[in-house]
């Protein structure tokens, strides 16, 4: 997706000078985000990076409601344009957000809440009170939407991780969300199941238009998003795309993060005066790139001779 | 510890794994009642017929139902003996007598009964219920059986939910309590030798892990039924519909022919002065 179609895209989640803390069990409370500036827009991809206890995880609960303390909260958290940090907020207005904005977790474990595949799907609409006949629709086309169509009558336990999050992610699709936001859902799964979730993202965020917020530690996953933001301390430090973001190198360096490996290793190879153009960041463009730069020599060493 | 089974349920095709889970758990009750309705030999005998009768259509095998009733066999033999000594017949020659033991007909029969009634008693629990219902459909039955309930504000959807999840977790705890054993003997720990207290000791290490955890998932989860918009059982409508068939109809009728013939047998045997008629439970 190109810049300039983005910029047009109506903004669906405006996160405006957010500061959090948790309540201290004593003392003072301590900043765990400050100041945050954020704009999401309908049907982004955006990564959300940042070293362990940068606040990213707040900020992703703060935007669902779903954190038990407000005392130490400042600022607005527009989404679509209603501010759910207000204090007159609804019971209704709190179920229409979540059903909006859905969230995928870390441990595939702690999130699948019935025996049966199809009915831990069935959990969201059936809260929202979705009759009977269209539930079972839903649930039929968010096991489709992730591939679990055969698995519906299995038992979550014993299904591989991978398999367990793609039932979890199928969970919130069936409430029909603009957004979803994952919170290192991929964090505790092998490649292979790494993989089939960072597919089934991908997939939902092209093909059904959702908008993606992916919390994450993977370089490489952060390098495929539209968008790449990096939370350092509570303070959003770079905001942008990632040839951009991957650019300050310096700049993650001191917030803790690497560059993806291949957008390193193309770094180095500039230091050492190969050529290579255009964008970095994953695997497939750095090949190019450094392919192109193998020909462009070979085709001078040839005219040489 | 790999493969476990919650509760015994012994899948296979039979009317009564067909029949819906809320028809089920009326026919263990209504069961239940007809055993202690029995009052002399020929109800007794119904009893008995109806029994294996629901063993043999349930297709569960004899092995597995015998085997739940091992674990109570020490109860049922107890009580037996207690039933052959304990009954006096005043009007009646005892069969046996040494010392003050003194052994009547009647006394033979009251323990008949009362094994029969047991039996009766698991036989129609663990067919209508434990093996032939998952513990899911289980737990939705009772939850939509005790609904008038919560009318009047009992939190019947509450308990239901908290059955759903401990049905849920138990699986995921118990490998887990699996992990952290392996763990803990890896670093040396031995669950199996020295004395009680020792080994009570070398568990500490596995069960502080352990609810550690569960508290941790206890939390997580929450928030996640949250961002799923879980808030309690009001308006909340199902994926699974429970619809009656007409088997269940024909089934909840045979029931009630069944209590019913008990009864006439009852009131048969108390005209006719039949032997035996139990006038105590
Ligand atoms: N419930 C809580 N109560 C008090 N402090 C908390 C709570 N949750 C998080 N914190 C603190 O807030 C800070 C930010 O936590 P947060 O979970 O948002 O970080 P994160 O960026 O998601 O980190 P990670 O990459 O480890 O998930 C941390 O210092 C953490 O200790
Ligand atoms: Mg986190």
């Amino acid at each position: 997706m190109d810049d300039a179609s983005t910029l047009e895209r109506p903004v669906l989640i405006d996160v405006k000078d957010v500061s959090y803390a948790y309540p201290p069990e004593s003392s003072d409370p301590r900043p765990v985000l400050s100041h945050v500036n954020m704009t999401v827009r309908e049907g982004e991809y955006v990564a959300i990076l940042g070293h362990n206890g940068s606040g990213k995880s707040t900020l992703a609960k703060l935007i669902n409601l779903v954190i038990d303390d407000y005392t130490y909260a400042e600022g607005q958290i527009l989404v679509n344009g209603r501010d759910v940090m207000s204090d007159d907020i609804t019971e209704e207005e709190i179920l229409d957000l979540r059903r909006s904005v859905g969230m995928v977790f870390q441990n595939p474990d702690n999130q699948l809440v019935a025996t049966i595949v199809e009915e831990d799907v069935a959990f969201g609409p059936e809260n929202l009170g979705i009759p009977q006949k269209e539930l079972r629709q839903r649930v039929d086309d968010a096991l489709e939407t992730v591939g679990m169509t055969e698995y519906a009558q299995h038992e979550p336990h014993r299904l591989s991780g991978g398999q367990k999050q793609r039932v979890a992610i199928a969970g919130i699709i069936a409430m029909k969300p603009r957004c979803m936001i994952f919170d290192e859902s991929t964090a505790m799964l092998d490649p292979m199941g790494r993989k089939e979730v960072v597919a089934t993202m991908e997939k939902l965020n092209r093909e059904e238009g959702i908008t993606v917020l992916s919390i994450t530690h993977y370089m490489d996953e952060a390098a495929r998003a539209d968008r790449v933001v990096v939370l350092s301390d509570g303070k959003i430090i770079l905001d942008g795309t990632p040839d951009y973001v991957f650019d300050h190198a310096e700049t993650m360096r001191a917030a803790g993060l690497d560059l993806p490996q291949c957008t390193a290793a193309a770094k180095y190879l500039k230091t050492r005066g190969v050529k290579l153009e255009g964008s970095l960041t994953s695997v497939e463009s750095c090949a190019e790139a450094i392919l192109k730069a193998w020909r462009e020599r070979q085709r001078k060493e040839g005219a040489c001779d | 510890m790999k493969s476990i089974s919650l509760g015994q349920y012994y899948p296979a095709d039979s009317v009564i794994h067909r029949m819906d889970p809320r028809v089920k758990v009326i026919c263990a009750v209504a069961y239940i009642v007809a055993s202690f309705l029995c009052k002399n030999f020929f109800s007794f005998m119904l009893l008995l017929v109806s029994a294996i009768i629901l063993v043999l259509i349930s297709r569960i095998p004899l092995r597995i139902v015998l085997g739940s009733m091992k674990a109570l066999i020490f109860i049922m033999a107890f009580t037996a003996v207690i039933n052959i000594f304990w009954i006096t017949d005043p009007g009646a020659e005892p069969l046996f007598s040494w010392w003050i033991i003194k052994v009547y007909t009647k006394g033979l029969y009251h323990a008949l009964f009362i094994l029969v009634r047991i039996v009766a008693m698991i036989i129609g629990t663990s067919i209508f219920l434990t093996y032939t219902t998952s513990p899911i459909a289980l737990t939705d039955a009772i939850e939509r059986l005790l609904y008038p309930l919560s009318l009047l504000h009992v939190p019947v959807h509450t308990f239901a939910m908290m059955m759903t999840i401990a049905l849920r977790f138990i699986p995921t705890i118990v490998d887990e309590t699996d992990k952290i054993m392996s763990a803990q003997k890896a670093r040396g720990a031995d669950f199996t030798t020295g004395s009680l207290s020792d080994r009570v000791k070398a568990l500490i290490p596995v069960i502080v892990p352990l609810f550690a955890s569960a508290f941790r998932r206890a939390d997580e989860l929450a928030t996640a039924m949250e961002c799923r918009c879980y808030h309690g059982g009001e308006g909340r409508t199902r994926l699974r519909v429970l619809k009656l068939h007409a088997r269940d109809f024909v089934v909840l009728a045979v029931m009630a022919a069944f209590i019913a013939g008990v009864v006439l047998i009852n009131i048969c045997g108390a005209r006719n002065g039949w032997l035996y008629t139990m006038t105590i439970a």
